[in-house]
């Protein structure tokens, strides 16, 4: 049985209007692939937001690797890497310098961070195109620069927060080759969330499936399957949280308990 | 101190790299200088004010420093809203840190414009009292560079995008550098101005770098320098405060 790196304990974040996350528990192993789904405003990014200190829980426990992420916040953040949902690159910095601030910031040796970064960049084919501004890449570089600058710190938690999104099949397929290849070697542990119910399907370890701000199944993908007496992933989804289609308010805290950009 | 570093360090870079943003914000002050020190030059002499292009010099330098330093503060907006604000806050280190070396890249951005203009106020007929005087006006420049980014980032961390943006320039700091004593002498103004000049930090940031750089001021070089000491201190300490509050 491997320990588990991230544990969350009734974990509850309430908005002014509304609960975004309502009492939910869960634990990730150590070296596990963990899909995180649900709909449009169903919490998901207000959970990985909690996990990675950038909100606090309104109640509720988490331990990140070990430490709290309210209280030892720099542990907590020295433990994970992120890609987030929308772009969190430095436009008028070019590839690589966007790569030596991650490594400086995070505190990487300098011969090291050196090593790393030729070896992600060019992992992520990228490495000719180190010296040149940002703002002129496409999005699936820019995807996978941030996943390159996630890993340059080589974090024990990876999370994704639906990382392929607005990727053509060639650079998703690709991506998830290095993931995998990642969690394989460096026995990193990957949590993410994403729409494509096929990447769930073939990537992850486990699935959970968050609703209205509760887990409302989580298991392998023939737990849910069977739970759901369905056929695929996809009907399961849709047999757990319905086929109403979600609005999402995305100006501020709306009544999903979703926030800008979300 | 690294993360303040590389902080300060991107600023810069960021700067170095928008040549359009170096020429805009020379071009406001440098336009002030020409139009109204040679516009108003005769009438100031005729009233007994001697030389107005060495009066106004100093506003104009501390009004590139107001601007750019504001301006500074106000990119977190951007930071936020293109996403690499929250790169920072997931790393690491500590939001006083973050604070401190975005603030000094702002600052140290703010003072170079300055020294742009002052450069180039020297071609336009800008006489320096003495060359000495040049240390106490950096320290006064770094004060009033210090105090606008921090206000800047204390308003850019309440604010959730631009669209206030217009309302911070017209209403603060325009008012901040028009009701300072940058452009007029601060002697006999009717006593309703002169209580609102009395108030604006700007004015002593204004005041102790005439009084640097042309021996010639209003208030003593040392209560500029209190003041705007205090004032700095207190708007760090506020802007740090709303800085560590933000959630994304």
């Amino acid at each position: 049985m491997k320990e588990n790196i991230i544990i969350v304990q009734n974990l509850t974040k309430k908005f002014v209007e509304c609960l975004a996350v309502d009492d939910i528990s869960f634990n990730v192993g150590q070296g596990e692939i963990f899909a995180f789904l649900g709909p449009n405003g169903a919490g998901k990014s207000t959970t990985i937001k909690m996990l990675t200190t950038l909100l606090h829980p309104t109640s509720g426990k988490i331990s990140i690797n070990g430490f709290n992420p309210v209280l030892e916040q720099d542990q907590a953040r020295a433990s994970f890497g992120i890609v987030f949902q929308d772009p969190s690159l430095d436009d008028e910095l070019t590839a690589l310098e966007n790569m030596e601030f991650h490594a400086m910031i995070y505190n990487v040796p300098s011969e090291l961070a050196k090593k790393r970064i030729q070896e992600l960049l060019e992992l992520t084919e990228l490495w000719d195109k180190r010296n040149i501004l940002v703002k002129t890449f496409s999005g699936g570089m820019k995807r996978r620069l941030e996943i390159a600058r996630g890993l340059l710190h080589h974090p024990k938690i990876f999370f994704l927060d639906e990382p392929t999104l607005g990727l053509d099949p060639q650079t998703r397929n690709q991506m998830w080759q290095y993931i995998k290849k990642l969690n394989e070697t460096e026995d990193i542990t990957v949590f993410f969330t994403t729409h494509y119910m096929e990447e769930a399907e073939k990537m992850a370890d486990r699935i959970a499936i968050i609703d209205h701000g509760k887990i409302v199944a989580m298991g392998t993908l023939g737990d849910l399957k069977q739970k759901t007496n369905t056929d695929s992933l996809e009907n399961a989804f849709l047999s757990l949280t319905g086929s109403q289609i979600r609005d999402e308010l995305t100006d501020g805290r709306g009544m999903h308990g979703h926030m800008r950009g979300h | 101190m690294k993360a303040a570093f590389v902080l300060w360090l991107r600023q810069l870079k960021r700067y170095l790299r928008s040549k359009s943003r170096i020429i805009g914000s020379v071009g406001q002050p440098i336009l002030f200088l020409v139009a109204l020190g040679y516009g108003f030059g005769p009438i100031y002499a005729k009233a007994g004010g001697g030389n107005y292009i060495n009066f106004l010099a100093p506003g104009v330098i501390g009004q590139a420093i107001l601007f750019t330093a504001i301006f500074s503060g106000i990119e977190l907006i951007w930071d936020r809203q293109f996403g690499f604000l929250k790169e920072t806050l997931v790393a690491p280190v500590s939001r006083l840190e973050i604070m401190l070396g975005r603030t000094l890249g702002g600052a140290t951005i703010a003072i170079i414009q300055g020294l742009i203009v002052f450069v180039l106020a020297l071609f336009i007929g800008f006489k320096p009292a003495s060359w000495a005087g040049l240390l106490p006006a950096l320290l006064m420049m770094f004060l009033i560079a210090l105090f606008f980014t921090g206000l800047g980032t204390a308003i850019a961390a309440t604010l959730q995008d631009m669209q206030g943006f217009q309302l911070i320039m017209n209403f603060l700091v325009m008012p901040l550098f028009f009701l300072s004593g940058a452009l007029f002498p601060l002697d006999g103004l009717p006593p309703g101005i002169a209580k609102v000049t009395q108030i604006n930090p700007f004015t002593y940031g204004i005041d102790g770098l005439r009084a640097a750089l042309t021996g010639q001021s209003h208030f003593a070089f040392s209560l500029d320098l209190m003041v705007m000491s205090g004032f700095t201190l207190v708007i760090l300490v506020i802007g740090t405060y709303l800085f560590s509050k933000i959630e994304i």
